[in-house]
Parts: C-alpha cells; structure tokens; sequence
C-alpha cells in the first residue's frame, strides 16, 4: 500500500516539476498528454483501479483521481500563467509615446472672424426685443443714401461722408457706395408698414483711412416705427442693448443733443468706462466717456420719403460701427487689421466655429 | 469753434464754475471737445535776474541772483543761454509743480552750488516747444506778480466740436444765449448802438448775381491809424490759435468769433472804381490773401473792382487791396453769402477759412448792419478815422419762419412732460417767439436759427434746454410673444455657411469689395459702371465680381509672412452690376499649400499632400449641405470659369440652368497674373441661387423603416474608358435596383498599361439592403447581373477579369 502511494507521490512530483519547466502552450499540452492522455500516466493509474480489490481500489481510487485533480489544476494554472506573460510581452512591445501630439480637429483650427461673431451677438440681443435683421445693396443711389435722408443737395453734411461715388451713367446720374446703412431704412419703410422693429448690419464706406478709419467698415443701424416710439423708448432700447453686448450688469450713457439730417431731434450718446489699463476698456465702471453711437427721433422729412405720415407714425433710429464695438468689447487696436487676413490675427481675434453667441448660453464665452 | 472763458463771461453774467459751464454745454448740445486750462501755471512769478555769474565749476551754467519780489534775492543755478542780468521771467519757487518737465521742484544742489528754484523756458510751462532759452519778458513786466495772470494764460480755452446745423453757435454771443437759457447765468445785452457817419460812403457798389449775395453793407472809415491791436485782444486770439496781424484784421476775426459775423476790410487806397459783386469769368485769377493765386470760375461768387477780383465772396480776401500798417482809409464789408454756393466754393478751391466756415452754416442776416456799426465802433475806438454812412445795398429784411407748434409734440417725441409754458419760456429764451395760447402755439424763429424749420426741431430745442438727462427710459412695449425666427433664409444660409467653413479648418477672411481692375477683369468683371470714380488707392478701384481673387491675394500675402499653408474663407457680396439685385451673397474660399481639413504641413504620422481641386469640391459640398441645398439633386459638370485649371474644375447646377457654384484649381495664367505661387484651390456657391426650401405644414420627418434583414456589400471592378466620369457608372450600378442598393461608392481608381490605352479600371463597393427577406445566392447573382448590365449599357464598362 505504502509502496503504491509512494509512487503516487513520486509520479505526482514529477509531473508537477514538469509543468512548472514547461515554457509554453505546446510543452504543456506535452505534459497535458503525457499524463492525462489516454495511454498518459495518470490515466495508466486510473485504469489500474479495475485490477484492484475491493479494499485497494477504496484507498486508492481517491487517492489517484485526486492525483488527477491536482494535475489538471496545476496544468490550467500553468496554462493561465503562460497566457498572462504572453500578453504582457505583447502588450510591453506596443508601447507607443502618449506624449506624441495628435492631430489638431478643424474645428480647432477654424475660426469666425469678429465681425460675423459680432453680427450673431447683435441679432441674439434684437432677437429678443422682437427686431429683425433688415439688409440693404452696397451699391446705392443718391436718392436712397442722401436725398431720402432729408440730406440737402450741396450741404455740408454730404461733405462729410466723404462719399465713394461711381462714373456717371449716359443720364449723368452716378450710383455710390452707401456711407452709412441708413438707406435701409427708406428701402424697409417703402416695403413694410409699420410697427417695425429692425436692426442693419452691414458693409459701409467712406473715403478715410487710419488706424481707426478704413474706407471699409460695418454698422450697425437701427429703426422702430410705430405709433407712439419715443425718445424714452429709445433710451431703454440702447442702454439694454450695451448692458447686454458688453456683458455687464449696469452702464452709464450719457445721451446728448447732436445733429444728423435724418434725425430730430437727435442725440449722440457717450458710454461710461474705464480706459486707465492699457489696451482694455471696461464699461460699468471708470470715469471716462466714449461715444459710441447717435441716434434720434426719425425726421418727419424721412417718414415722408419713406411713404409714412409723421403725425401719424414716429419712431427712433440709431447707428454704431460694428467694428468699433468688436474694438472695444474685444481690444483690437487697430481697425486696418480686421481686413488684412493674416492667420495670426484672425487665430488669435477670431472665434471658434462652435461658439455661437445665445443670450441663453452667454454671448461670448469666457 | 473756440472761446476762452474770460470771452464767455463778456456775454454771459454767471457764477458758474469752468467745470459746470463745459457739462453744460456739452449736454445743451454744444459738445466740448477740449479745454486748455493753464490754471497749473499760477504759482510760477515774474522774476527779475539781478546778477548773472559764471558757476565756478561748469563753462556753461551760471548763478543768478533773482528778485522774486518776496524781499531776499534767492540763488538760481541756471544753464540757460539767455541767462543775464536785466533779464525778466518766469520763475518757479521749490514746490513748484513744472508740467513741462513733470517735475515737482525742490531745493537742489547743482555742482555743488545751491538752487532755490528754477527759470523757466517756455517748454517747461508747456506754452510752446521752445526751449533755446529761458522765457524773455519785456522789461517792465510786474516783477512777483503771476506769470499766468501777467500773460492772461489763466484763462481757459474752451473747444467746441460744433454740428454743422448751429451757426448761431459759431459766435461766443450764440453760445452765451444757450448757456443763460438752459440757465447757467444771464445773457448780457449784445444790442448794437449805431455809429453815426458823415456823409455818403464814397465807393458804391452793385450787386449783379442777387441769388448768390442777398445782401451787403459797406463803409468807409477815413484817417485811420493801423497797427498793432491793443494786448486784450491780440491775447484772445493768440488763446484760441489765431495770429494777431494788426488792428484792422484783427478786428474782423474778432467779430467772426465774438458774434459769428465775418467781415472783410479792403483798403480803400488800392480799390479801383467802385465795387461789384459778380459771378467770377472762367478762368479769372485772384491771389488770395494766404499768399496763393487761386484760379476761379463762374460757379464762384467775387467783389471786383476796375482792377478785377478782389475777394472771393465769403471764402478769402484778395491780397491785392488787404490792409496793412500803412492803411489810412478802409472799407468794411458786412455782407451775406449763399451758404451752398460758399460751401462750394471752398471745396472747389480748398479754401478752408473761418469765414467760410460760418457762411456755408449761414450767418443772421438780422446781424449783417449791426455787425458792421459793431465793428465801425471798433474801428474807431481802436485806430481812429471818421466813418461815412453806412450803404446797405440789397438786403431784403427777414421774415421770420413760423412753426406751428402742438405743445404736447414734446411728449408725443421724447416721453416727457414738460409743461406748456415751460417749453414756450424755453424758446423765448432761446430768442423765439411763441404767439397765442392753447394747445398750438404759432412760433416765430429768429433769425440766427435758419436750422429750425419744423416743430420737431422744437421739440428738440425744448428737449435739449429742459435736459436730456430728465428723460427716464421706458421699455418698449413688449412683444408678449416667445421669439419666432427673425432671420431671412438668406441670413440663415450666410450663418450657416459660415459656421461650416470655419469647422472645416477654414479662417473666416473680410477682404476689401473693391480689387485692382486687373483682378476685376481676370474674373470676368470689370465693368465700367463698377469702377470708382475717386477710389482711395489706384487698387482699390472696381466692385469685386468674385471673391477669390481678394481671398488668392490674402492668400498669399501670409505666405509672403511665412504661413504657406493657410485656409480662407469669406461670405459676403460680389456684384454683377450697380442694382441692388445684381448683388450676389456668395460663400468662397480658397486653400494653400497644404491646408487640407484633416491637417496641413509635416506631421509624424503622415504628412498632409498638397490641396486640390477635391479640397475645393469638399468645401463647395459642405456649404451647399449647411445652405440645405437638394445636394442628392446636383449635378457636377467638368470644368468651370476660365480663371479655373480646365481639367482640374468642376461646376454644379441644379438643372441646366441653375449654376449653384464652380470649384477647383487655378489656371496657371490667373496665378501668374495675380502674382501668386500655388498650391492653390478655390471655391465659389452663390448661395442666394440656392433654391428656398418648400413651405412644410409641419417639421414631422419621413418615417423611418429599419430592415431587420442584414445588409451586405458586393465589389465590382469595371473597366471603361478614360473618360467615363466616375459619377456616370455610379449612377448606372445605382439604378439597377433603387430599392436594394442604398449606396455605391468608388474605392479604387486605377489606370495602367494593362488595360490598355485610354481605360481604367474604377471599383466600387455597392451597399446592398433586403428589405422584405433574406436575399439568396441567386437573388444576388440576379442583381449583380443587373448592375453589371447596367454599367455596361450606360458606360461602356465591362467586369474586370
């Protein structure tokens, strides 16, 4: 008896030796067969169970099935351990360097360029106070940018337009370049009664360059018509409309008296600020006044050109540089930039494509 | 317009603090530009230099001994050239703030001599940039008085940027009267006294262009002495930027700024004959009296005499007759000019005076007799003489416009009540006159406000003296609505495009509307009635007709800065003609060097290829896709504008009319005449041809049905001609079951020797959906069948072995 577990013993140390030794798949499957096969050792002792006694056979039946037992397990354990160091070889030679830079998205890249961004800001906030967006042709007439405008014929305030004009034509009639989106205004009222509520923005030109005169630039016009629009409303409209571009919770304007033929009375206004860190203008606070728009009553002269009785009908226009406001809001120092083109500036002054300006989420983001 | 507050104050009685007067005038409409306020300058003294020794260690100071006027001599170091005794000047004590040098003075040791303050040059006290030497005053200067009284340097300078509709306000008087009537002070008396003349003035004068002078008056002053004018008034105008010259002239830019009535003065010894007003003769020359001959022409209104020209009306006198020391006999003339005919005058010659400035605003006529007794008397006062009558030849008198005036138009424009009587006391301040009571008044506008022609300009007037300040802002009567959309399909498609392009890589550009004429013409512009008649730069001269040439310049302009590889973009207006609808909205860009979306330059995992025409199209398609253009409906058609690379460029139409935009790359020609070096790309989608989408009762989509079935792909290769567009076997394998193939797509472009001359070989993987079973094997060799037949009908294409 003794004899035979001793042999057990032997034979089952010897296998276990061997699983260890056994370096891969194929060499354990060796010792797998060797022992578990059909003619393996284990399976010879298993049979030998047959040939035994009664009495053999209880003492040694779960002697060698539990050889067997821990065979198989040492085996699948060795199998296991092999499988995991075969993955961390694997898995050592695809080391790659995360520090390695990825390619940018284009939407990283992309950007908006201020004026458009600008533009968005502006139709969210009128968006809400029920305006529309009204646009008008670059290229106009005498009549609707000047004449409409109750602008006299020679007066000096044509003079300062300093007006693009075009070759006259065989009538000796000369189209020009708009000097100011107002036109808008006679081509809106001529196309739709009032109540209107719209806001302009677009392409103005005038022959003037410096750092803050491009003969291009962008206003922003406004115009309500309605029955009782005045110069309270006015006010109202304008201070909410800086509040809410420039993102502060109160401002200070200062509307004062002015002269604009197609408006009066007429007023310009001034915004309180904060100029004394260079390069940036804060608003809401500082004791510094910047113009920033005029504005008034709209000129019985206009609602007649524009085909509306001013006893019956009033209301209030205004106009402002877009490009200004991006300036201020922004820090651009320099107005010629914004048609130069060059990456570094649109990169840098640009917006993402994906931030679009809602009164919901924030005009501008951070 | 500038005045000094000391000039203020001779109109207007007020206790007013400079502070308050320039708030005032700024909120009544008279916006302050600037003011110059030297009161810094108070605590420097005259001081007298007793002695003037050399410092014993430096060749080019010296030590003064100075009289401040305080009793003690006091010791100055001093390096100034001029430094002597005798000499008077401005002396600033220890403590002294120097504006000039931004320095606050104290006791200092200057090669180890004490100095108790300083001698001032006049760039120290920011007076001027002189600084060659200390200041030199006349010898009988008040020794320890202020320097800045002395010099009546403590008089401020105020500017006011003037709007072109007050001309009442080019004149201290007019500013004076807002200032009393918005009631900051009272409005001193400005009543004129007539001098009396003895005998008629000899020189007569005619007016023969009656619309372009509606009156003059004129008069002789005999046996007067020019010279210098007295210090009071030479330091008024020497404050407000103006050169004393002498008596006579300085009198007549006295009365331009004091009443904002101008006035030329000809000396009656070198006038020939009598005068005429006149039309100018083409041609006719006249050398003015800023010393340059000004060639004029009958638009141009004159005052000739036997001699010709002498003046030009309200712009500029004649050198030829003006006044100077040796004047004895001068003539005044006080007349009035048609605004627009001065306004034009001075543009043509380039004229700009103080004199024009008023006159193209319009000067009271009311004004014209009293201003020249006005200036008669200081005439008199100032240079002597005996003045004839005055002769006032075609001036009609003044009808006063009047406005009817409904009181309550204040509320009705600006949302304030202001009581009735208090706007009619406002206007009576401001030199109206209101007649009747009531609701509706009548008002009569006087005669210095040609501005006021309706009652909104009252309202105005009202508005602006009761304070604009008052006025509460009131909210705009509310919609009471959510907000629906307020942008136009257009404003929508602009956005979108835009916000499409930039996700794409692409950097929103905003290049000029007008190009140099040889881009215009390279991209089919160029029309005469599109070019500027006074651009601002020789290349700033036609209406773009495409955005691509500004893009390709600015293109290369950063690449020229070393960013080859860029990306643009621009949505924005071209123009095929001058009517509004012959401006397009067109969404164009370009691309350079290898700015493709998915990367540009070298890169450790691949580096980009330089762009091409299938960059262009990619853009071109993305915009049609965010425009919500029928882009399943496109038609691509080889080839597009000639400023285009001909087999490189590709067109898409929505039928055979529609042009919806054109991609590609460049012509070598348009690259070498716009001065550029490739790889370049471009696109155009005229976004505002893209039709409007069709009115749907309801935003419900298409239901949608998912096949339980597996979907599969099959491979083709076919070989064809080399010019069967690739679009054409697609369409053809699509076609042979639109319900089973959902999509076909190319995967292999190939040409070689193999397939012989003129062929290639084009796979496409053909995306298979069951719909209703399980397809067998025969069911897809049917189909397969059918493709192929298909392509074959349709292309010439066969299976490739």
């Amino acid at each position: 008896m003794s004899e035979q577990n001793a042999n057990l013993a032997d034979l089952e140390a010897s296998l276990l030796e061997e699983i260890t030794a056994a370096s891969d798949e194929a060499a354990i499957e060796a010792v797998r067969i060797a022992a578990l096969g059909k003619k393996g050792s284990v399976s010879e002792k298993l049979k030998s169970l047959g040939s035994m006694s009664p009495e053999e056979r209880q003492t040694m039946g779960p002697a060698i099935n539990g050889l067997k037992q821990r065979v198989t397990d040492a085996l699948s354990a060795r199998k296991a351990e092999l499988r995991d160091a075969a993955i961390e070889v694997r898995l050592a030679g695809e080391k790659v360097d995360v520090t390695l830079p990825v390619r940018q998205t284009p939407a990283e890249r992309g950007r908006i360029h201020p004026i458009s961004q600008i533009i968005d800001e502006i139709a969210a906030i009128f968006g809400d106070l029920g305006f529309q967006i009204a646009e008008g042709p670059d290229i106009e007439t005498d009549h609707y940018n000047f004449t409409a405008l109750n602008f006299p014929e020679g007066h000096p305030a044509r003079e300062m337009h300093d007006t693009f004009f075009f070759n006259p034509d065989e009538n000796g009639a000369r189209k020009l370049l708009r000097t100011h989106t107002s036109p808008v205004q006679i081509r809106t009222m001529e196309t739709q009664k009032p109540p209107i509520r719209i806001v302009i923005p677009g392409k103005t030109y005038r022959q003037d360059s410096d750092a803050t005169h491009s003969p291009m630039f962008h206003q922003l016009e406004g115009l309500v018509i309605d029955k009782s629009a005045n110069v309270a409303n006015m006010k109202w409209v304008l201070s909410e409309f800086c509040k809410a571009f420039f993102e502060v919770p109160s401002v200070n304007m200062r509307f004062r008296p002015s002269f604009f033929p197609f408006t009066e009375p007429s007023l310009e206004v001034d915004i309180q600020c904060d100029r004394s860190r260079p390069g940036e203008v804060r608003f809401g606070e500082g004791s510094d006044w910047m113009e920033i728009l005029g504005c008034g009553m709209v000129h019985p002269n206009v609602l007649r050109h524009g085909g509306l009785d001013p006893d019956e009908y009033q209301g209030f226009a205004w106009g402002m540089g877009i490009d200004r406001i991006a300036m201020l809001k922004y820090g651009m120092p320099d107005l010629r930039a914004f048609f130069d083109a060059d990456v570094r500036w649109l990169s840098h002054y640009g917006f993402r494509p994906l931030d679009m300006p809602t009164l919901f989420g924030g005009l501008s983001n951070g | 317009m500038k005045f000094t507050l000391s000039w203020l104050k001779d109109h207007l009685e007020t206790d007013a603090t400079l502070e308050e007067i320039c708030e005032r005038l700024t909120m009544t409409g008279l916006e302050v530009e600037s003011v110059d306020d030297k009161s810094a300058l108070k605590p420097f003294v005259i001081a007298r230099v007793l002695t003037a020794e050399k410092h014993p260690d430096a060749d080019k100071l010296r030590v003064l001994s100075v009289d401040t006027g305080s009793g003690q001599p006091v010791q100055v170091v001093c390096g100034a050239p001029n430094a002597r005794a005798g000499l008077v000047g401005a002396f600033a004590a220890p403590g002294t703030y120097v504006p000039g040098i931004d320095v606050t003075l104290s006791v200092g040791k200057i090669r180890g001599v004490e100095s108790f303050g300083m001698m001032c040059s006049e760039r120290e006290l920011l007076l001027s940039d002189e600084h060659d030497g200390i200041i030199d005053l006349p010898e009988d200067a008040p020794v320890g008085e202020s320097f800045a009284a002395w010099a009546k340097l403590d008089d401020p300078v105020i500017e006011i940027n003037l709007t072109p509709n007050r001309p009442d306000a080019t004149g201290v008087h007019g500013i004076a009267r807002d200032l009393a009537a918005s009631g900051l002070g009272r409005l001193k008396d400005g009543t004129v006294e007539p001098v009396a003349g003895e005998g008629e003035c000899p020189v007569k004068l005619s007016i023969e262009a009656p619309d372009l002078c509606p009156g003059f008056a004129l008069r002789l002053v005999r046996g007067v002495q020019n010279g210098p004018s007295p210090k009071w008034l030479q330091q008024r105008l020497i404050a407000i930027g103006l050169r004393p010259i002498n008596a006579l002239v300085d009198i007549t830019n006295y009365m331009t700024f004091d009443r904002g009535r101008p006035l030329h003065v000809f000396d009656a010894a070198k006038v020939a004959g009598d005068l005429v007003v006149r039309r100018a003769f083409d041609g006719e020359k006249v050398l003015a009296l800023d010393g340059r001959e000004y060639e004029l022409n009958s638009g141009i209104c004159v005052i000739a005499d036997d001699n010709g020209v002498e003046s030009i009306a309200g712009v500029m006198g004649g050198e030829h007759s003006g006044c100077d020391e040796a004047t004895t006999d001068v003539l005044i003339e006080s007349a009035l000019w048609e605004p627009l005919n001065v306004a034009r005058t001075g543009r043509t010659l380039g004229i700009i005076t103080d004199a024009r400035y008023r006159f193209e605003r319009g000067v009271d006529p009311e004004f014209m007799v009293p201003g020249i007794e006005l200036a008669t008397r200081l005439v008199t006062d100032l240079c002597g003489g005996t003045p004839s009558e005055t002769e006032v030849v075609g001036y009609a008198g003044y009808q006063p416009r009047v406005v009817t005036f409904p009181t309550l138009e204040v509320r009705r424009l600006t949302g304030i009540d202001v009581p009735a009587e208090e706007s009619v006391a406002i206007l009576e301040r401001l030199g109206f006159e209101p007649r009747g009571g009531g609701y509706v008044i009548d008002v009569a506008v006087p005669s210095w406000r040609p501005d006021v022609e309706g009652k909104a300009d009252l309202v105005e007037e009202v508005m602006r003296i009761n304070g604009v300040d008052k006025i509460a802002p009131q909210p705009l009567v509310s919609h009471d609505a959510v907000n629906g959309r307020i942008l136009t399909t257009l404003q929508v498609r602009t956005r979108a495009a835009k916000r499409a392009l930039a996700v794409r890589g692409m950097m929103e550009a905003v290049t000029w509307s007008f190009i140099p004429a040889g881009h215009a013409e390279l991209f089919g512009g160029g029309r005469p009635a599109l070019k500027l008649a006074n651009p601002i730069a020789s290349d700033m001269s036609d209406m773009r007709p495409s955005l691509l040439p500004g893009l390709v310049a600015a293109a290369q302009r950063n690449a020229d800065r070393g960013f080859a590889d860029v990306a643009l973009f621009e949505v924005s207006g071209t123009y095929e003609g001058d009517r509004p609808e012959d401006q397009r909205r067109v969404a164009g860009g370009v691309r350079r060097g290898t700015a493709r979306m998915d990367g540009q330059g070298r890169h450790w995992a691949g580096n980009a290829q330089a762009v091409g025409v299938f960059d262009a199209k990619a853009d071109a398609l993305a915009v049609l896709e965010a425009c919500g253009a029928p882009v399943d409906k496109l038609q691509v058609e080889a080839g597009g504008p000639a400023w285009y690379h001909p087999g490189r460029s590709g067109t898409f139409k929505l039928g055979p009319k529609v042009v919806l935009g054109t991609f590609g790359e460049f012509h070598p020609k348009t690259l070498e005449a716009l001065d550029v070096s490739g790889p370049l790309c471009g696109f155009e989608i005229f976004v505002d041809a893209i039709p409007e989408p069709k009115a749907k009762p309801t935003r419900t989509k298409p239901r949608l049905d998912i096949s339980p079935f597996q979907a599969v792909r099959r491979d083709f290769a076919f070989v064809v001609d080399r010019s069967v567009e690739a679009a054409a076997l697609t369409r053809a394998a699509s076609s042979a079951d639109k319900k089973l193939i959902t999509g076909v797509r190319v995967f292999d472009v190939f040409e070689g020797a193999a397939l012989g001359d003129d062929k290639k070989s084009v796979a496409i993987e053909v995306a298979i959906q069951p719909v209703d079973k399980t397809l067998t094997d025969e069911d897809f060799e049917a189909l397969a069948a059918r493709i192929v037949e298909n392509v074959g009908k349709q292309t010439g294409g066969v299976l490739r072995a």
